[in-house]
């Protein structure tokens, strides 16, 4: 192995009570993709946050090219040639993209157009530079994330979790992008969970559970099952099979819904219809940006129809268009949105209090007042149940983990026993072994009889558990698919709308 | 080197309970150094301002007098900031439920009964609630922004107020003084502690603080201001309306300002006159975040400012301070707590001192 690049010793961080780095030794050589592995809570995006300079290490030495340095600001890092694209994104969404990488990087917009351009193309990171950014997918807004990185020319360039909110297409694209910069000179180190990437693309990887070190492999060389084991210490669970039920009473139905969103960026939808019965699962498969983000607050009821034009939406037999979210949970509805922070979860408050968001209508209120014995024992059973790893019910939510407070956010809908549970990105940025007690949970409670939707960019996912799939492109969605009968080419073709018309009965 | 903020992991109950005691004592000191600048003798300044109050039962009466209006303004104004609804035009709101107040003695001078001046009180509090009426109502409709709106509604009022004064209720027998008829026995509040000028309005403070506390800390109302302000996504998702969240917090600030300042003209004043506020309404915003916002340290931080009121008072007199003197030192406390509550949240670093040092400290 050539000198290494970048290298840590004894990296040790502690975060209160909870130890997130243990002794931390890495070496990343020069023009290598280097694989962090582990599950949520394992200390990666810490151990990241250290070499980026977020956080300074409670012990523990950064050697880059052999000589110690010390970080004491992201900005120290960037000097060095480290860049970095965090999973929570650090946009300014009132900004167009060029103006937000006019921030950091020196030079005239025209010209930071073109070459925004000129990396959207190579790199297959393509976004109009002009856009505002909050008119932007989350999808869109990770690439504009990782160009506004490669612009700064890093000789490091640290990825977390890059892949969750790519479709199967763009992932391809994004690796030869990696491959390319290996090729080019750059070292990256990839943060992921996901084992057939890391195998399709690292050279070397670093095992982390519970904040050690627990294996430096190669990846091509051991196989699924063996990584698996090192991250999580058991054996992985074993997949789902949902077999076919007999069809139940409709639960949810979209009767050719409209929607013309204010933002003249966003994607309009048109004439969306589908239906949806109790005990099955429908997924609605898509590259980010083509309305979904809008299609889930209709069906939220975060966006809200004209009374007219209630029937658009109808669940459990009647249009509900016009309703608020919370009357339409009276009706036995429960949603888990894409975003946790801000969004399913008050960051600043704990978990009691945000289980009190959605579940107030599980006992918790006594004339108007908070019955804080309930409310605390409804967090502690979903805490439970949904092995949620945290201090308590009195942690606030923004200091969990994105993959324990998904937990979190997915036990709190699911306590609120639903008759039609609608799960946007179920398990993004969730480590396997969540995902995978995710997954059957909601296969689970489909057999139970609920009423399922799940919309998700992850086709794998989706197989996995639906048992219909629904493919959204540019505001439109496809006929319904039979997942156990319809190949995986065939939806990616929907999802690039290549689908000739006709082609599917 | 530049010290750098580090986000808490959690905020800071120890700092949360410093800050406003940092800030006090951080404004004693550059302002007692300010008057030794302005060639003031800074003892006895400190003493007139910060000691004198409390030192006799009479002026600790007349402390308690002024908390009495800041305490209820500040209540009710701080349910609305925690739900990041901003009404700075509490001043307006106060100066309405006084004109409101005052219809009674100023149409029915003869009336007699003891109904009348919790009537009064009553009519306050719904000219303060239909003062902040309008600024809900636009920034529901056309998202105008409620502090501005708010702040110009304020200066409307005074010129209603003036307009009164020097037209339609003006005292005939007033030599041609802007102010009302004086009250008569029936409409003013009735005295609380004997001997002094503190009446049953002070009741009514102590009542709110404890209603804010039950309503914010307790019910699943407040709790939904508090989502609303700190993730509005998040009310939106769990289905809480933004505009009774704006709408309703925006007249529990007007009903309470207004009460304060019908008090004030049954009380204290007795005639409506055109200096019946000394700067309530913005001192309130002051009282509401020196104490956190939280209905408890508000009852601290409006004793706190009253007594500042009545030492600025004394202090005019025995140290020969101006009159600005009051309103520079809330400043300079209002200025150093907004920079002292940062550190509930954030912490300060300093590039260097991590890493090595703090590793061996650790170890």
């Amino acid at each position: 192995m050539p000198a290494p690049l970048l290298s840590l010793r004894g990296m040790t961080k502690s975060y209160g009570q909870i130890r997130a780095n243990r002794g931390i030794d890495l070496d990343v050589a020069p023009g290598s993709i280097h694989a962090i592995l582990g599950e949520n809570g394992a200390g990666k995006s810490t151990l990241m946050k250290l070499i980026y300079g977020v956080e300074t290490p409670d012990e523990g030495q950064i050697l880059w090219h052999g000589a110690p340095v010390r970080l004491s600001s992201p900005a120290d890092a960037r000097r060095l040639g480290v860049g970095m694209v965090f999973q929570h994104f650090s946009l300014f969404e009132t900004l167009t993209v060029v103006e937000n990488i006019s921030l950091i990087v020196p030079g005239a917009k025209s010209a930071l157009a073109d070459r925004i351009r000129a990396l959207g193309h190579d790199f297959g990171l393509e976004v109009d530079p002009f856009a505002h950014v909050h008119a932007l997918s989350v999808g869109e807004r990770q690439r504009v994330e990782i160009i506004r990185c490669l612009m700064t020319d890093p000789k490091l360039l640290i990825l977390d979790e890059p892949t969750s909110v790519l479709p199967p297409q763009a992932v391809g694209l994004l690796f030869d992008t990696l491959r390319r910069l290996r090729d080019g000179g750059v070292s990256i180190l990839f943060i992921s969970h996901k084992l057939d990437e890391i195998q399709a693309i690292c050279d070397r990887a670093t095992v982390l559970r519970a904040g050690q070190v627990t294996g430096h492999v190669d990846p091509r060389d051991h196989d699924a099952h063996a990584l698996a084991l090192m991250m999580i210490g058991r054996d992985m669970p074993p997949p789902l099979h949902a077999d076919p039920r007999p069809a139940g009473k409709v639960m949810l139905e979209l009767c050719g819904l409209d929607y013309q969103p204010d933002d003249p960026f966003a994607t309009p939808l048109s004439g969306l219809t589908l239906t949806l019965r109790a005990g099955e699962v429908l997924g609605i498969a898509g590259i980010s940006g083509n309305g979904q983000a809008d299609l889930s607050r209709l069906i939220s009821g975060e966006v809200r129809l004209p009374a007219a034009r209630r029937d658009e939406v109808r669940m459990m037999g009647q249009g509900v268009g016009h309703l608020n979210p919370a009357e339409r949970r009276t009706l036995g509805f429960a949603f888990v949105p894409e975003d946790r922070l801000g969004r399913g979860a008050v960051p600043e408050m704990t978990l009691s209090d945000n289980s009190l968001l959605t579940a107030h209508g599980q006992g918790m209120l006594k004339r108007g007042f908070i019955d804080r014995r309930a409310e605390v024992a409804f967090t502690e059973a979903c805490i439970r149940d949904f092995d949620v790893r945290t201090p308590g019910p009195e942690a606030e939510a923004g200091a969990l983990s994105g993959g324990n407070l998904q937990k979190f956010i997915v036990g709190r809908e699911m306590s609120l026993k639903p008759d039609l549970l609608f799960v946007a990105q179920p398990t993004w940025g969730v480590d396997i072994g969540a995902a995978t007690a995710i997954r059957q949970r909601l296969v689970a409670l489909r057999n139970a009889g609920v009423a399922v939707l799940v919309i998700s960019e992850e086709l794998e996912e989706l197989f996995e558990i639906c048992d219909r799939i629904q493919v959204i492109h540019k505001g439109h969605l496809s006929p319904s698919l039979d997942a156990r009968s319809t190949r995986a080419e065939d939806v990616g073709r929907w999802m690039i709308g290549a689908q000739a018309e006709g082609a599917v009965a | 080197m530049m010290p750098m903020l580090i986000r808490r992991d959690r905020a800071s109950t120890k700092a949360a309970v410093l800050a406003p005691v940092v800030a006090v004592l951080a404004a004693i000191v550059v302002n007692l150094l300010l008057f030794m600048v302005m060639g003031k003798d800074p003892v006895a300044v400190f003493y007139a301002m910060l000691l004198e109050p409390f030192l006799s039962w009479s002026s600790f009466s007349e402390v308690l007098l002024k908390m009495g209006p800041l305490l209820l303004i500040a209540q009710g104004l701080a349910i609305g900031f925690r739900a990041k609804v901003f009404n700075i035009g509490a001043e307006g709101q106060f100066i309405l439920g006084a004109i409101f107040a005052s219809i009674i003695p100023v149409y029915f001078p003869q009336a007699t009964g003891g109904w009348i001046w919790p009537a009064m009180l009553m009519l306050g509090a719904l000219g303060g609630m239909l003062w902040a009426v309008v600024p809900a109502f636009w920034r529901v409709r056309l998202n105008a922004n409620e502090i501005l709106v708010t702040l110009m509604m304020s200066l409307i009022a005074v010129q209603v107020l003036n307009y009164l004064l020097l037209g339609p209720w003006k005292d005939p027998a007033g030599f041609n003084f802007p102010q009302s008829v004086m009250f008569q026995y029936d409409a003013m509040v009735p005295i609380l502690l004997p001997g002094t000028r503190v009446n049953v309005s002070l009741l009514l403070a102590f009542a709110a603080a404890i209603l804010a506390w039950a309503y914010m800390q307790r019910s699943f109302g407040g709790y939904q201001f508090l989502v609303g302000g700190l993730a509005p996504r998040a009310a939106a998702y769990a289905g809480f309306s933004e505009a009774k969240a704006i709408t309703l917090s925006l007249l529990i600030g007007g009903f309470a300002a207004g009460l304060a300042g019908a008090a004030e003209v049954a009380g204290p004043i007795g005639q409506l006159q055109r200096s019946i506020s000394t700067g309530y309404g913005y001192a309130a915003i002051i009282v509401a975040y020196l104490g956190g916002l939280h209905p408890l340290g508000i009852v601290a931080s409006s004793l706190l400012m009253a007594a500042l009121y009545i030492g600025g008072d004394n202090a005019m007199v025995s140290a020969d301070l101006p009159v600005a003197a009051v309103r520079v030192f809330q400043g300079t406390v209002l200025v150093f707590y907004l920079a002292a509550v940062t550190f509930v949240r954030f912490r300060l670093e300093w590039p260097g001192s991590s890493g090595a040092e703090r590793g061996s400290k650790g170890a």
